[in-house]
């Protein structure tokens, strides 16, 4: 559960528009599109990856952004149709794979933040990401 | 993001809904990557087939569905007209003719025959390959493009000097309807200038070792720009697309620099413009050593499946394994598939090399490889490739072992079914 504490605001660009909320999921490792995720459950399936095994489905997904082959795109679009997106993504650096990743999977989306999201935002911590105003609001968990 | 009258106009329904529904598109990705403006192209390559399961469902509402869905991100199921620039499909997940081979369901090749015929009336030229400047598209100088795959979009920024960021499934569906595509990345020459040297010390001529080079390079500047100066020979179109595609596989080099060889620099002055190498590298004997350990992820000496043609081989590549195995015969447990585009497979067959790999037991594919398609011939637990690109993705993919090594090497190891490497 999360703490009454005041939520902390970070400022960023809006990448693609809306609101949403829910729990951070942290990695400060670039994900895979193609061969890096499972489209059908929304898993991080590499087997290096910091969150192999984990989903992402409905999670606030939190890292530096995209990597590996053009098919990133087309990988996250496929799990919006499956519905198992994530609610929104807050990344780091923008390439044309993280760009067009986000706008086709539809969810909110932001980047170039005012701080440094990996110390700010923990797995676990309850997020209001509000692209369309450009703030992010992060309530700590239960202190860990 | 400024929009001209004739693209206001499109995105307004001037061309109808597709183009309306591909503006749409590209205005949000523009949008998203901040962006000023779009530029025109001329030059598409993408995924426009449909060839694998996950799209069964959708393909069969119709083509127009899968087009409007997967290349266009648009709910509405619009009507596709004949696309405006000239466009390629690349790489896909069955090979037309060896399907059965593949292991591939028959239902799955008709629905990729139907999906081609449907985007081939519309414009789409059906290389299917993921080299599509082996076959007839290769960029000019400073040509703006719009291109999938990470090997091809290296190999058209630094070997070429065309101009193409890493495209998607949608939005080279969306430049294919309109001609157009954000003007952000490697479109502006400010951006394409070195920012990572690499100084070469140890003698780079054969195919093994421009792989190794490549692999080294994309580990250590990710998404950098390098400029490789030092003991370099060979440097070839084949060099080249090996290098490329192991610099994109290891890390996300989409340019590079060779000074004297590569369009964009008569010398490391050109190739750094306004820049300067914020690090230096040196790659010598320890880090090739290093480069050649790390690709190989088996234990097993025991093989059972040679794989070539990653990135697609050249007429010369399959040329080559044809002399390796003239008049030999591969040890029975060891399958061996060369890869190369459709068009090669052609005069490869004139040439007379399909019938000799074919007589020592390989086969020659197109269309696809298996790491594309994940299709393998079945039981296999080790390959060996002389690709540092499927080295890296294979073995994850399909969980298999995989052995890294030159052409030669994996020659041998098709003949005798144990591995022995370079090294």
């Amino acid at each position: 559960m999360p703490t009454l504490s005041t939520p902390t605001l970070i400022r960023g660009r809006r990448v693609v528009g809306g609101r949403a909320e829910g729990e951070a999921l942290v990695t400060t490792q670039t994900i895979s599109g193609w061969g890096g995720i499972n489209e059908r459950d929304g898993s991080i399936i590499e087997r290096r990856h910091e969150l192999v095994g984990q989903s992402f489905a409905g999670k606030i997904l939190v890292f530096p952004g995209a990597k590996g082959s053009s098919g990133w795109s087309a990988f996250f679009h496929m799990t919006r149709i499956n519905g198992v997106a994530p609610a929104a993504m807050l990344f780091t650096r923008t390439t044309t794979k993280m760009a067009l990743g986000a706008v086709v999977t539809r969810v909110p989306a932001m980047t170039d933040f005012d701080a440094d999201i990996f110390e700010s935002i923990r797995t676990g911590d309850h997020v209001v990401v509000d692209a369309e105003a450009g703030e992010i609001h992060v309530t700590r968990a239960r202190a860990n | 993001m400024q929009l001209t009258d004739t693209e206001k106009a499109m995105r307004d329904g001037s061309g109808g809904e597709a183009v309306a529904a591909a503006m749409d598109l590209l205005i949000r990705y523009g949008e998203a990557l901040g962006a000023e403006r779009l530029v025109e192209t001329d030059n598409v390559a993408g995924a426009f087939n449909a060839s694998t399961p996950s799209v069964r469902k959708i393909a069969e509402r119709g083509m127009d569905e899968v087009f409007s869905r997967l290349n266009l991100d648009s709910d509405r199921t619009v009507e596709i007209p004949r696309l405006a620039a000239r466009t390629c499909q690349l790489i896909t997940g069955i090979d037309d003719q060896n399907w059965a081979l593949q292991g591939a369901d028959p239902q799955m090749i008709e629905m990729q025959r139907a999906s081609e015929a449907f985007v081939g009336q519309r414009g789409v030229n059906l290389m299917a390959t993921c080299t599509p400047y082996q076959v007839g598209n290769v960029p000019t100088f400073g040509e703006h493009c719009a291109w999938m795959e990470s090997s091809a979009v290296v190999y058209c920024n630094g070997a070429l000097g065309g101009r193409t960021n890493v495209e998607g499934k949608e939005s080279t569906g969306a430049a294919a309807l309109t001609g157009r595509i954000p003007y952000w990345g490697y479109h502006l020459t400010r951006n394409r200038y070195g920012n990572r040297h690499i100084r070469v010390d140890v003698p780079v001529r054969s195919m093994l070792d421009w792989g190794l080079l490549g692999y080294f390079t994309g580990e250590r500047v990710e998404e950098n720009i390098p400029v490789l100066e030092g003991a370099l020979a060979g440097v070839d179109l084949v060099t080249l697309k090996h290098f490329g595609a192991a610099a994109a596989s290891s890390g996300g080099v989409e340019m590079y620099h060779i000074p004297g060889h590569t369009p964009e620099a008569r010398s490391a002055e050109d190739a750094f413009g306004p820049n300067r190498a914020e690090e230096q590298h040196v790659y010598d004997a320890a880090a090739r050593k290093q480069m050649y350990e790390t690709l190989q992820s088996a234990t097993d000496r025991k093989v059972d499946f040679i794989m070539l043609g990653c990135p697609h081989n050249s007429i010369e590549q399959v040329g080559r394994i044809a002399a390796l195995l003239d008049g030999k015969r591969l040890h029975p447990d060891v399958a061996l598939w060369v890869h190369t585009p459709r068009a090669i497979r052609t005069v490869a067959e004139r040439s007379g090399y399909v019938a000799r790999i074919e007589a020592a037991g390989g086969k020659v594919m197109s269309d696809t490889c298996p790491a594309i398609s994940r299709r393998l011939p079945p039981g296999v637990r080790v390959i060996a490739t002389d690709s540092a690109k499927q080295a890296h993705y294979l073995p994850a993919i399909a969980k298999v072992q995989g052995w890294f090594g030159s052409l030669d090497a994996c020659i041998e190891a098709g003949l005798t079914g144990i591995w022995t490497g370079d090294f």
